[in-house]
């Protein structure tokens, strides 16, 4: 990926930060939040709640249905942010993007739809967060298809010498993440859609820590769909994105039934409705898409590469620092390189939960457990970890709150 | 609210230095039980003799109030009867259901009552209770089994 050197002056980390209300808050009287857990979700800048509040304060209709002025407007605030979206990612076309609830819905919709079957093998890593593992073991427990996985090597990345082992004539389906929630990791896309493409496999790329952090050009990475969610990249929960090209949607069978995803519907049987709303069945989460199109705005107005700069430098101090701590072990690349924000690690022998308490009396939030990716973890040997993640808010002085507050950690266990 | 309330001295001496931990046999009954959202793990084994607790031993890994709660658990019962281990039982899971409202019994829980700042934090209470379930399913499959073979 290439940088532009001058978007980290675009960052005007002060600015940003009064942006997000919840940045100034105290967790306890005297204590301010040091918010440091945004892999897990990200914080909403006052722009997407305006946007939400905007939208059921002024326009509350449902969408695609009736004519009057409410419906018209509602519809088309639904129908911007999809283009909004669109662009964002680079689709050829709004009529790509499909809004789901979440990533995970998204990956489930895709293992429903894709062809696979007995004597067919399916392809995930050891690194998947359990939303891109789980819906392709049921769906490969259903069709009599085979599961397999790449691993990983010590230092957190893809076992690349695996891929020739794992990847065969037998493949339909490679699906891996962009960058892991867990490692931070971010994936040799064209390495495994070379390989993918070699076979004829499908490539599905989770997009849910890549999206919010870097730009995304979906037309450049190759692949056949991705999924990312709404509430990492500063918008709602409630609302997910699954991007495909428009011949592969209207390619794939329908996944949920119901209103709105129908052509012609007779006691008999229905047609459907072309893509996207083949796929989004039911009333669809209107007030949500407001916010994630303002979310897109707020993105594009400060910039992907200025995020991708400023976290990358983040990442690199931090890893630093973290690593002074004596007995911090950092679960994943040690160094920025071809990495994200989300930073794991292991503090001595004691526990995460332990970890996360006494950081939390300090005001600090960071994620304790397997994070959705125990394989992972039993991998690297850990029962679980502790994480930090950062966003395009994330400063300096929160990677030195959280340092300090290790250190007394450390000293409150006698570690 | 302050965090010392839940790490109390008695919780950080059994974190350190844990109770009758190390699976042993003979045993009656063995499970294993695991907390999902954070991966805290047990292997608990219970040898009974007659309506009496033998010996509890186990295998665990986790933070210091599951590791703390189970050598507590340990020293609350092995050596007495079954009858008081479910009374102790019962008491140590309704403090951990009390939010921080309940004087703890110290004749009935001992050390245990140092727990009571625990149920005050939600995400705690589980890591409490690892252990404790643990103890409960394995007594229940112990006592199945021994009066099993005995008719």
């Amino acid at each position: 990926m290439t940088l532009d050197p001058a978007a980290k002056l675009a960052i005007d980390i002060a600015r940003i930060r009064k942006d997000f209300p919840i940045l100034d808050r105290e967790v306890r009287p005297g204590v301010p939040l040091v918010y440091l857990d945004s892999a897990a979700t990200s914080q909403k800048p006052a722009q997407v709640l305006d946007a939400m509040r905007d939208y059921y304060e002024r326009h509350n209709a449902n969408v695609h249905r009736g004519i009057h002025t409410l419906a018209e407007e509602a519809t088309a605030i639904y129908e911007g942010a999809r283009a909004k979206v669109a662009t964002f990612v680079n689709a050829s076309s709004p009529s790509e993007i499909v809004f789901t609830k979440n990533s995970s819905e998204a990956l489930n919709l895709l293992a429903h739809v894709l062809p696979f079957g007995p004597g067919d093998d399916v392809v995930v890593t050891e690194m998947e967060h359990h939303s891109n593992l789980v819906p392709w073991q049921l769906a490969t427990q259903r069709t009599g298809a085979t599961l397999k996985w790449i691993g990983l090597t010590d230092d957190g990345r893809l076992d690349l010498d695996d891929l020739d082992r794992v990847i065969t004539e037998r493949t339909k389906v490679v699906s891996f993440v962009h960058q892991s929630n867990l490692l931070g990791t971010i994936n040799p896309v064209d390495a495994m859609v070379a390989k993918a493409r070699s076979v004829g496999a499908r490539v599905v790329l989770d997009c849910s820590q890549s999206v919010p952090h870097m730009g995304v050009d979906v037309q450049a990475l190759g692949v056949d769909a991705i999924a990312f969610t709404g509430h990492k990249m500063l918008g709602p929960t409630g609302i997910g994105v699954l991007w495909a090209p428009l011949a592969r949607l209207e390619e794939w069978p329908p996944f949920l039934g119901g209103g709105e995803m129908i052509d012609e519907v007779t006691m008999a049987g229905s047609t459907w409705a072309v893509p996207p709303h083949k796929y989004e069945a039911g009333t669809p989460p209107i007030a949500e898409a407001a916010g994630l199109g303002a979310a897109v705005d707020y993105l594009t107005d400060v910039g992907m590469d200025a995020v991708r700069v400023h976290e990358h430098e983040l990442t690199a101090y931090a890893l630093e620092q973290l690593q002074s701590i004596e007995g911090l072990r950092i679960i994943g690349p040690p160094t920025a390189e071809m990495r994200g924000g989300a930073i794991s690690f292991a503090l001595g022998d004691l526990h995460p939960h332990d970890v996360g308490q006494l950081l939390d009396e300090h005001g600090i939030a960071v994620r304790v457990g397997h994070h959705c990716a125990r394989p992972a973890c039993l991998r690297y040997g850990v029962p679980a970890t502790t994480r930090a993640s950062v966003h395009l808010y994330s400063s300096t002085e929160d990677i030195d709150a959280l340092v300090e507050g290790l250190r007394q950690v450390k000293v409150f266990f006698g570690a | 609210m302050s965090v010392d309330s839940m790490y109390q001295e008695i919780i950080l001496d059994h974190y350190k230095n844990p109770h009758h931990k190390g699976l042993r046999e003979p045993y009656d009954a063995q499970v294993h039980h695991l907390n999902p959202t954070c991966g805290d793990e047990i292997t608990l084994r219970v040898s009974l003799d007659g309506e009496n607790v033998a010996d509890v031993s186990y295998d665990s890994e986790g933070c210091s109030i599951s590791q703390a709660s189970a050598s507590v658990l340990t020293d609350l019962v092995i050596g007495r009867s079954v009858a008081h281990g479910q009374a102790a039982y019962d008491a140590f899971v309704e403090l951990m259901q009390s939010k921080g409202q309940l004087e703890p019994d110290e004749d009935v829980l001992e050390d245990a009552v140092a727990f009571a700042g625990v149920s005050k934090y939600p995400a705690r209470v589980k890591c409490a209770l690892l252990a404790w379930m643990a103890w409960r399913d394995a007594v229940l499959q112990a006592a199945a089994d021994v009066s099993g073979s005995a008719s």
